[in-house]
């Protein structure tokens, strides 16, 4: 399959407003994969961390919106603290969440949880 | 008027700059506004100032015109205000005529408003004007040069400073702090691209600046203070008293046969042990032991005494004391290094804690057929030749968050050099390299990493290892390899990490005091990025090596022998001129409250307590105005920039 690459006018408003989302600078990332490195929960990601950062770069929304990462990450900040040009990427992944829920990709809805589970959770 | 009485006759140039200037402000109409102002005959514009056409204009100008003084309204002085000054002096004028009036970086580059710019342009001129006025011809001041160098730190910048200095014909001084000349060069096992060994090529140098005899070797000492001034330094050199007669002392270790003291030896980066007294590796320079008194059981023979009773030559001498010497020199190279960053800032990793977790220069050792293992790779832990060897590049660089956010520049190939090493000694070992970027600008860098790949087959692995940690025996790495989106979780023997370059410890402290800058990181600042870049911004201090920031070998070479070129140019003058617009004292005016001298950077300024004024070293003075400024008497009045000029500058400017 080919990939097209095209950095118009939505692609940029997604990536200005997750930059506003998050309030972090998606553009610093150079790729060094270290978030991916020590991540916890990378073995149940689709896309690592640093794949994450590199789709939002490339403003692809849909990849994005579609990946199951982004209700995987824990928001245990261990990407943060170890990343070399400070991206917080759990807020970046936050964003995303955020930008997800009204198109209706909520991965995790109420009616799907469990029977068994149903009594525990609040 | 000026000064004495006598009218001037000013000539006013205003260059465009092409659109730099002419593009904001209107030229033609600050030509026009200045003809005819006090003191100005002439008002002329033109493209290109700078220019031959422009230089000439300005010269016939000035004898058509009969001119004595010129304003050049163009770009900042520090461009051409010299090239103006050379252009007068052709006309038989003195070079403190000229005055620059910048419209270009004070105004059209930083306004849009086309008219306001222009009203700026001309009011700039203006005051230069009043200036010009009341400029005085002045004499660049005179001074004299000691021929004779001091080079700080003998690795392989400084030495190849001290020979190429030496052979010019000059005197060298080569301090070093160390027992021994050499660096960390002489710790490396062998040297990238070409794979010689590091002693072979480093050894030959040594024994050449022992035996040039234009070069004074003065290890174990160490550089207390420098005083003075370009061409003409006075420098304060501590000796730290190494118990040890050079001269007497002929290496039959018998000394450190009999001492008890046993100590982490230094130059095999802490992986084996030497003696209080030792000599720091075989070919040491000078060539001789050195009772190390920190550990040393103590120097009353009741205590021990072992060494100097079995001494032959009687060449132990335990009342050796710290001395301060100075010497004076005309020059000083800063060839001082650099250090690894610590360990223990990444935590990550172990820090320490791990004692098969090492860094770059440990291995250097590991490798060495000299080091502490004989030439075999055997981790540091449990003597074992370890199978699984992974290496980590960009530790504490290229990290602006947490630790260097510069690239360390010789990671990249000591790594790739590392791996092959390697696997030559341990064929069927595993060797893994994590990297961000493999960086190999070099002559033959890139082929000889490609030869790690290819031929040696070293696996590269792109992406940052996150977490090192140990599980029983072995050390777990994890990873990721961003080529196929995975995450990597590898066992190691032996992890070794390519540190981040730091400047030396205290170094900063020193050159503070000298006032040479240093920038954000700590690398000592060259006067020009690209145009002046072996020279410090302080006259007279010249940049080798490391010290001024990451560089490989021949990087480092070729820096020491440019440095040593520009020592040349200094030492090949007669005499130095210094710039006249210091800033002498009116005696009759000085109430010597003394608070110039406190305020003087330069320590140009001195209360003569008999006269009780203030006496100015004319040639220490740079002329920064900051005693005239602070001067509550107007005694300290800067040549060419009196209060008075100031004030009918700043009276030009407000009245338009």
């Amino acid at each position: 399959m080919r990939t097209i690459l095209k950095l118009g006018k939505q692609e940029h408003r997604f990536i200005d407003r997750i930059s506003e989302l998050s309030g972090e600078n998606v553009y610093s990332c150079y790729q060094c994969g270290r978030c991916s490195a020590g991540c916890p929960m990378a073995f149940e990601m689709d896309i690592l961390p640093n794949q994450l950062i590199r789709l939002v770069q490339l403003g692809e929304e849909e990849a994005l919106i579609a990946s199951k990462t982004l209700f995987i990450c824990a928001s245990c900040f261990t990407c943060q603290s170890r990343c070399p040009k400070g991206i917080n990427i759990a807020n970046v992944a936050e964003a995303i969440r955020y930008l997800a829920e009204p198109k209706g990709k909520d991965h995790f809805g109420p009616d799907e949880v469990p029977a068994e589970l149903a009594d525990e959770l609040p | 008027m000026n000064g004495n009485g006598k009218k001037k006759r000013i000539g006013v140039f205003v260059c465009h700059c092409g659109v730099n200037i002419a593009g904001v402000v209107d030229v033609e109409r600050v030509a026009k506004a200045l003809e005819g102002y006090s003191g100005v005959s002439f008002s002329t514009h033109y493209i290109y100032m700078c220019s031959e056409p422009g230089q000439n204009m300005i010269l016939e100008t000035i004898r058509e015109e009969k001119l004595d003084s010129i304003i050049v309204a163009a770009c900042s002085p520090t461009l051409h205000e010299k090239t103006f000054q050379s252009v007068i002096e052709l006309a038989g004028l003195n070079p403190y005529q000229v005055e620059i009036a910048n419209i270009r970086e004070q105004d059209s580059w930083v306004h849009s408003d086309k008219e306001k710019a222009t009203l700026k342009a001309i009011k700039i001129v203006k005051s230069m004007v009043e200036k010009v006025l009341q400029n005085e011809s002045l004499e660049p001041i005179r001074v004299g040069v000691t021929r004779r160098a001091l080079v700080i730190g003998a690795g392989i910048s400084g030495i190849q400073s001290a020979l190429d200095i030496a052979d010019h014909g000059y005197e060298v001084l080569l301090v070093e702090k160390n027992p021994s000349i050499g660096g960390h060069m002489i710790q490396l096992s062998e040297t990238f691209p070409t794979l010689d060994c590091s002693q072979c090529i480093m050894t030959p140098k040594m024994v050449e600046a022992s035996r040039h005899p234009n070069i004074r070797i003065l290890t174990y000492h160490e550089v207390e203070s420098i005083s003075g001034y370009v061409g003409n330094f006075k420098v304060k050199i501590r000796k730290k008293p190494r118990f040890v007669d050079p001269d007497k002392c002929t290496m039959c270790a018998d000394c450190e046969d009999v001492c008890p003291q046993i100590v982490s030896d230094e130059f095999n980066m802490g992986l084996s042990f030497r003696k209080a007294i030792y000599l720091p590796f075989p070919q040491a320079v000078p060539g001789t032991y050195t009772l190390d008194i920190e550990n040393c059981l103590g120097l009353l023979p009741i205590r021990c005494g072992k060494c100097k009773e079995v001494c032959e030559p009687d060449a132990i001498n335990y009342d050796d004391q710290e001395t301060v010497f100075e010497e004076e020199v005309g020059a000083v190279v800063v060839s001082t290094g650099y250090d690894l960053y610590d360990l223990n800032h990444l935590g990550e990793f172990g820090g320490e804690k791990y004692e098969d977790v090492i860094n770059g220069l440990e291995f250097e050792r590991i490798l060495s057929a000299s080091g502490p293992t004989g030439g075999e790779v055997r981790r540091p832990s449990d003597g074992k030749v370890p199978k699984n060897v992974v290496f980590i590049q960009c530790c504490g660089s290229r990290d602006p968050e947490n630790h260097n956010p510069y690239c360390s520049k010789i990671c990249c190939m000591y790594t790739s050099k590392h791996a092959m090493l390697y696997k030559h000694h341990v064929p069927d070992g595993n060797a893994t390299v994590f990297y961000i970027d493999v960086r190999t600008g070099g002559k033959n860098f890139e082929e000889f990493y490609q030869r790690t790949i290819d031929e040696d087959q070293v696996l590269y692995v792109r992406g940052k290892v996150s977490k090192v940690y140990k599980e029983g025996d072995k050390i777990i790495v994890w990873g990721v390899d961003t080529l196929t989106g995975r995450k990597i979780e590898m066992e190691a023997d032996l992890v070794v990490l390519a540190m981040s370059m730091v400047q030396t410890d205290g170094v900063n402290e020193l050159l503070k005091k000298l006032r040479i800058s240093s920038d954000a990181n700590g690398w000592l600042s060259e006067a020009h990025p690209k145009l002046r870049p072996v020279e410090s911004l302080n006259a007279g201090f010249y940049l080798a090596g490391c010290a001024h920031g990451p560089k490989d070998i021949p990087e480092t070479v070729s820096q020491a022998s440019a440095a040593v070129a520009k020592v040349g140019d200094l030492f090949a003058q007669e005499q130095l001129l210094h710039e006249p617009t210091v800033v002498p004292v009116d005696e009759d005016l000085c109430s010597g409250c003394g608070i110039c001298v406190t305020i003087c950077p330069y320590s140009a300024r001195e209360l003569d307590k008999e006269k009780g004024v203030v006496k100015v070293n004319e040639v220490l003075c740079e002329g920064c105005g900051a005693c005239a400024a602070a001067c509550p008497s107007g005694a300290a009045q800067q040549r060419n920039q009196t209060d008075d000029q100031i004030f009918s500058m700043v009276r030009a400017i407000l009245r338009g």
